[in-house]
């Protein structure tokens, strides 16, 4: 059985308002991942607009296109906007629509609990951005959050934050959280109890493992997070005393509740990106996965110890040294399952018969941009080095090319990957090309110059600086790389809509690849499948297509 | 629900931490020996772990589809866990009357009543819960086969909640009572 594909106009015979309305009271686990990365994909384009007037305004030094409070809440609300409201709802939303597909289900365990952890990421979004206009800032000139994503006391006290920016930088992430905490158990029991017949845990896709992985991590660093919200919020508004230094509490303890959520969070944006490419870069070098087993270790060894790294954030923050010892041990130790996980997917080129479509350029450049960002970040790792390039420009280049060159261009991969099975349209492959270059050039010239300015000293967070400082010529040449970043979203998006409307179709399997999801039409029937499919290994799609050879003889 | 709970023990794991590591560090006002008195506490633990039993018998009597069973276990659980309620009321009614302790007095107010405080909104929600189900009992919509899982479900949430208290009797009531 077939399905047209998608097409957003020519369907007449049913209303707008009630389209709308279908897929507003959906359940259907298609559509709600799609609401998730479209929503996801809208915040990234405010994410990015916020970008833009601080590269604008970082462009020469002494400038005054903003003004210091604005600048606070520019640079708050872009990073609490790309974490909370671009990275994990993409991602989650990835993992929404491609579970069910990948593992044989017809939707997840619990689809109305679905539905509600995506409005909760929505409202929860709306609630941040409704700072801007509502309640008053320390100077009543709008009132976002202007304390940093991560909201350091005792700046966040009542005596120090006035207004209610604070709280709603609290409040707006506390209701998107529970919505990704609702995601996770979906996840967690979708994939433990619904895999189709013969689908054993060793034979399921790369990315349903990591998944899996990012479900446990997502449930143990958020309700962490949620906690310190809540104490927080009794300090601000019930006179708590839990980071109050005049009655003995501690700022410190703030970070450590933050960080001990916040690097578990991290990995929660990267391992998805992970799963998607162990998907993507075989299919296009038509080889098996290097050492799948392996990769299923890495994997758990990096979400294991990524419980035990977080003090790495608060080197500079005066612990003992065996203190900080242990935690760069453990930061150098988190690294080498990475990197297995690196020369594995390498391993699965070499040799193989590489096709570079626009999907295989973003994986390739996701290799090399992680790369650069993983180094920096093992350069962090040795405590001295970070002592003196903590809150420099240094980490802001590091995170950047991990996040924005690393999931990002992950995500981007993806799209042009799995478009075509959401919509029954395949994207365009030049005006994908000229996507990926324009990200590669806008990202480079970006990112790579802020580890230079770091290096010379410039920190973080800072609304201007005096010129002589070597500084000026970095800023410039980052500044210069956001046009060219602005252009590759304006590419994509029109990618987007123009395939929509008249896309070439794409059929079942345009990629010949050999998950369970490319089994079904494009789009998906609303079960996903008509008959519930059986597994017989990793590769069910190949035994199915090469009944002579089947991957089942060499398990 | 394994995956709510487990969520659940980190969300209380900050709380936990936050009270081991602030004990003996006020510096001013009262001070947990000079305020708890541990007698009516140790009556309220018995309660709670009681209901924990008094629930499993209530399932059994669903098991067994003996509904009157079923329904006077259930009932005496939210008893018990109601008189928990009551009990850790009494005790802040005490700690704010006579001894002037509130959660921003000092470390110890803070720590203390964010921390049993959560756990009391977690057995009120687990009895709303309770109650949900012995209403439904009682107008006749629980059956045996559809609904033992799902009773099931929210008994586990029920002995989370009391193993969740033994945690915190044993960060309160004796690791505090230490300086």
């Amino acid at each position: 059985m077939t399905t047209a594909p998608i097409h957003p106009i020519s369907e007449t015979s049913v209303g707008f308002g009630s389209r709308v309305h279908s897929w507003v009271i959906s359940v259907d686990h298609k559509k709600l991942g799609m609401m998730y990365i479209g929503a996801g994909l809208i915040f990234f384009m405010l994410g990015g607009i916020e970008a833009t007037l601080m590269r604008l305004q970082l462009m020469k030094p002494l400038n005054d296109m903003l003004t210091p409070h604005g600048f606070n809440q520019m640079f708050t609300m872009h990073g609490t906007t790309m974490v909370f409201l671009v990275g994990m709802p993409v991602l989650l939303g990835f993992g929404n629509y491609l579970i069910p597909l990948m593992i044989g289900a017809r939707d997840m365990a619990f689809p109305r609990l679905n539905a509600f952890g995506l409005w909760l990421f929505i409202f929860g979004g709306l609630l941040l951005y409704y700072s801007f206009i509502g309640g008053d800032g320390l100077y009543g000139m709008g009132g976002a959050p202007d304390v940093g994503w991560f909201a350091y006391s005792p700046l966040t006290s009542k005596a120090f934050s006035v207004g209610h920016a604070t709280d709603y930088w609290i409040l707006g992430i506390m209701v998107s959280g529970f919505g990704s905490m609702t995601t996770a158990i979906n996840f967690m029991a979708t994939i433990l109890c619904m895999r189709c017949p013969g689908m054993t845990f060793m034979r399921m896709p790369l990315f349903v493992w990591l998944m899996f992985t990012v479900g446990i991590l997502v449930l143990l660093a958020l309700p962490v997070l949620t906690g310190a919200q809540v104490m927080l919020l009794f300090d601000r508004f019930l006179g708590a005393h839990f980071f109050d230094p005049q009655q003995q509490g501690s700022v410190i303890f703030w970070q450590h509740l933050f960080w001990f959520f916040g690097h578990p969070e991290v990995y929660i944006l990267i391992l998805p990106a992970f799963g998607m490419i162990c998907e993507i870069i075989p299919v296009f070098s038509r080889k098996v996965i290097f050492g799948y087993p392996l990769m299923v270790a890495a994997t758990l060894s990096i979400a294991f110890i990524s419980l035990g790294v977080w003090v790495h954030h608060m080197f500079s923050v005066g612990l003992p040294p065996w203190l900080n010892s242990i935690f760069a041990a453990s930061t150098f130790l988190i690294a080498v399952p990475t990197g297995m996980k690196m020369f594995n997917w390498i391993g699965t080129m070499w040799g193989g018969n590489i096709r570079f479509t626009v999907s295989m350029m973003f994986a390739t450049g996701f290799l090399v941009m992680f790369l650069f960002g993983g180094l920096t970040g093992i350069m962090l790792a040795v405590v001295p080095f970070d002592w003196q390039l903590s809150d420099s420009y240094f980490v802001v280049g590091h995170f950047h090319y991990v996040l924005f060159g690393g999931t990002m261009l992950a995500v981007f991969s993806a799209v042009f990957y799995w478009f075509p099975k959401a919509t029954g349209r395949l994207l365009s492959e030049p005006m994908g090309k000229w996507t990926f270059w324009m990200f590669m050039i806008g990202l480079t010239l970006t990112f790579f110059p802020m580890h230079l300015s770091g290096v010379l000293g410039m920190p973080r967070r800072v609304y201007t600086y005096q010129p002589g400082r070597g500084f000026e010529l970095w800023n410039l040449i980052s500044s210069s790389g956001v046009p060219f970043q602005i252009v590759g979203v304006l590419l994509l998006v029109t990618n987007i809509i123009k395939s929509l409307i008249n896309g070439r179709v794409a059929g079942p399997d345009p990629w010949d690849a050999w998950t369970l999801e490319w089994a079904t039409s494009s789009p998906p029937p609303s079960e996903n499948f008509p008959k519930i499919p059986t597994c017989t290994s990793p590769r069910p799609l190949w035994d199915r297509k090469h009944p002579e050879d089947p991957d089942c003889f060499y398990e | 629900m394994a995956c709510l709970i487990f969520a659940e023990c980190w969300f209380f794991a900050g709380f936990i931490v936050a009270y081991l590591f602030y004990i003996g560090k006020s510096s001013s006002g009262p001070l947990p020996r000079e305020v708890i008195d541990i007698k009516p506490v140790l009556v309220n633990s018995a309660a709670l772990i009681a209901s924990s039993f008094t629930v499993i018998a209530a399932l059994r009597g669903l098991a067994r589809s003996h509904m009157g069973s079923f329904r006077f276990w259930m009932a005496l659980t939210i008893v018990l866990g109601s008189y928990f309620i009551y009990g850790t009321a009494m005790e802040w009614r005490g700690f704010i009357v006579d001894h002037h302790l509130t959660i921003s007095t000092n470390l110890f107010g803070t720590t203390y009543y964010s921390l049993v405080g959560f756990h009391a909104f977690h057995v009120i929600v687990g009895l709303c819960l309770l109650t949900t189900i012995l209403v439904l009992s009682l107008m006749g919509h629980i059956h045996v086969v559809r609904d033992h899982l799902r009773v099931e479900l929210v008994s586990w949430y029920w002995h989370f909640v009391d193993a969740v208290w033994i945690v915190v009797f044993t960060t309160v009531y004796i690791v505090g009572m230490r300086p």
